[in-house]
């Protein structure tokens, strides 16, 4: 929760209205809210936001990287249309607008991808009904899009969503090579390692494999990154 | 017996939080004390054992292919099962509304307790994900949905009432600093995932 703290930081005014007008498109500091959430502040292993449907369709790689384009559509489009509505939404009912906008993409979402995709939509399931309630969706719109200007809620929702879609993705990549030694369902794994006694390792394809895996990057990602290490 | 089939394997066997990780975020962040763990489980099951009946019945009369026949002949081509993602999350929303009210007025050390968790229970998955659910396993009435709803609350609050007990515990053991707090954690919710699928198959 320290990041809510400094977010409300940067929610500093003068800052938001003068400097946007000046700053160039991908200036330095936009730069940053785009490549932040994807190391030092990402989603997943720092926030602890949106684990929630993120990790049932990891199994595969083509579901999971399915699933992070439909986060980084909607996440995109709502940080965009809140981040617009901003100073019309009235305080006390912010949280059921941002649910009705984070619904409409979603929904927009889902029937894309059952018109153009329909095995995909099958095996994500409900998972995609659950981009309404990811915490990673609600978590940016509060602390980001209602206080700040629209190119760079932007610029934050497709960070954050490319976050949480990087953590998606090499969860996916381990999963499906240890459990069933293929990626994208192409075999990788070859014929000689099988014939020398090689097994599959059926466990990484349960569930309980993923949240390990996500321990594991977590180990990894804060012996890397000193400074990322709680007390507790 | 049925039910009580229902009910059991919702608890144990298609448990929210180790078989389809729902509701992962508030079981994460509030799940450092064991007191604010009860509070949230036990909101959590007010909520799921509320909303999934009552999203039961929008969608039977209102949503799903044919609901509306009952409004008339010509009404029962109409499917609007694409506004139920939109129709859930209101129903979800305003029961939350109405809990935190409640908890306020009766509770209010709780309520400080819960602080942001409780409007974010609009937003936990597993509460939605209960309806979802609930529309794809096609129950045959209100009394069947409401187990359903009840059992998975129940579920929740079992894993996040442990992982608590847990982690009050291991504050005290030496875990290895990248590893402290959050991946611990997680590893430790694998583990306990591995333990709660030896529960796969029971039947009574």
């Amino acid at each position: 929760m320290a990041n809510k703290k400094q977010e409300t930081k940067q929610k500093d005014p003068v800052v938001l209205f003068v400097s946007e007008e000046k700053e160039p498109l991908l200036g330095k500091k936009n730069r940053k809210l785009l490549s932040d959430p994807l190391d030092d502040n990402n989603p997943i292993t720092v926030q602890v936001l949106g684990i929630c449907s993120a990790l049932a369709i990891t199994v595969q790689l083509k579901p999971a990287i399915v699933m992070s384009l439909s986060v980084v559509a909607v996440m995109a489009a709502s940080n965009v249309i809140i981040s617009l509505l901003r100073n019309l939404i009235p305080n006390r009912i912010r949280i059921i607008v941002q649910l009705v906008v984070v619904a409409s993409m979603v929904i927009l979402v889902d029937q894309v991808l059952r018109a153009f995709a329909y095995d995909v939509s099958k095996q994500l399931s409900i998972f995609i009904g659950l981009i309404i309630t990811n915490c990673i969706v609600m978590g940016r719109l509060e602390a980001f899009a209602l206080g700040n200007g629209v190119w760079k809620s932007f610029l934050d929702g497709v960070g954050n969503a490319a976050g949480y879609g990087l953590i998606l993705i090499i969860v996916a990549f381990f999963r499906e090579l240890f459990g069933s030694g293929k990626l994208f369902g192409f075999q990788v794994i070859p014929d000689s390692f099988y014939e020398m006694g090689y097994v599959n390792n059926g466990m990484m394809l349960l569930s309980p494999m993923a949240l390990i895996t996500v321990g594991i990057i977590i180990w990894v990602q804060r012996s890397r990154n000193r400074k990322l290490i709680e007390k507790h | 017996m049925d039910l009580v089939n229902l009910f059991v394997k919702s608890i144990f066997v298609e448990n929210m939080v180790f078989a389809y990780f729902l509701g992962m975020c508030s079981y994460l962040a509030v799940s450092k004390t064991v007191k604010t763990a009860v509070g949230l489980g036990a909101a959590v099951i007010f909520v799921l054992a509320i909303t999934v009946p009552i999203n039961y019945l929008i969608d039977t009369y209102l949503l799903r292919p044919g609901a509306l026949a009952w409004l008339g002949e010509q009404y029962a081509s109409i499917d609007l099962s694409f506004l139920s993602f939109i129709m859930f999350i209101a129903v979800i929303a305003s029961m939350v509304q109405l809990v935190e009210m409640i908890v306020e007025k009766f509770a209010p050390a709780l309520y400080g307790a819960l602080g942001i968790f409780l409007p974010l229970i609009a937003v936990n998955c597993a509460i939605l994900g209960g309806s979802l659910f609930m529309q794809q396993k096609d129950f045959t009435g209100v009394g069947e949905s409401a187990i359903y709803g009840l059992g998975s609350g129940i579920g929740w609050f079992l894993a996040i009432l442990a992982i608590a007990a847990i982690r009050e515990k291991i504050a005290y053991s030496n875990v290895p600093a990248p590893l402290r707090g959050l991946g611990i954690t997680f590893i430790i919710t694998g583990l306990m995932a591995l333990g709660f699928m030896s529960f796969m198959g029971i039947k009574l």
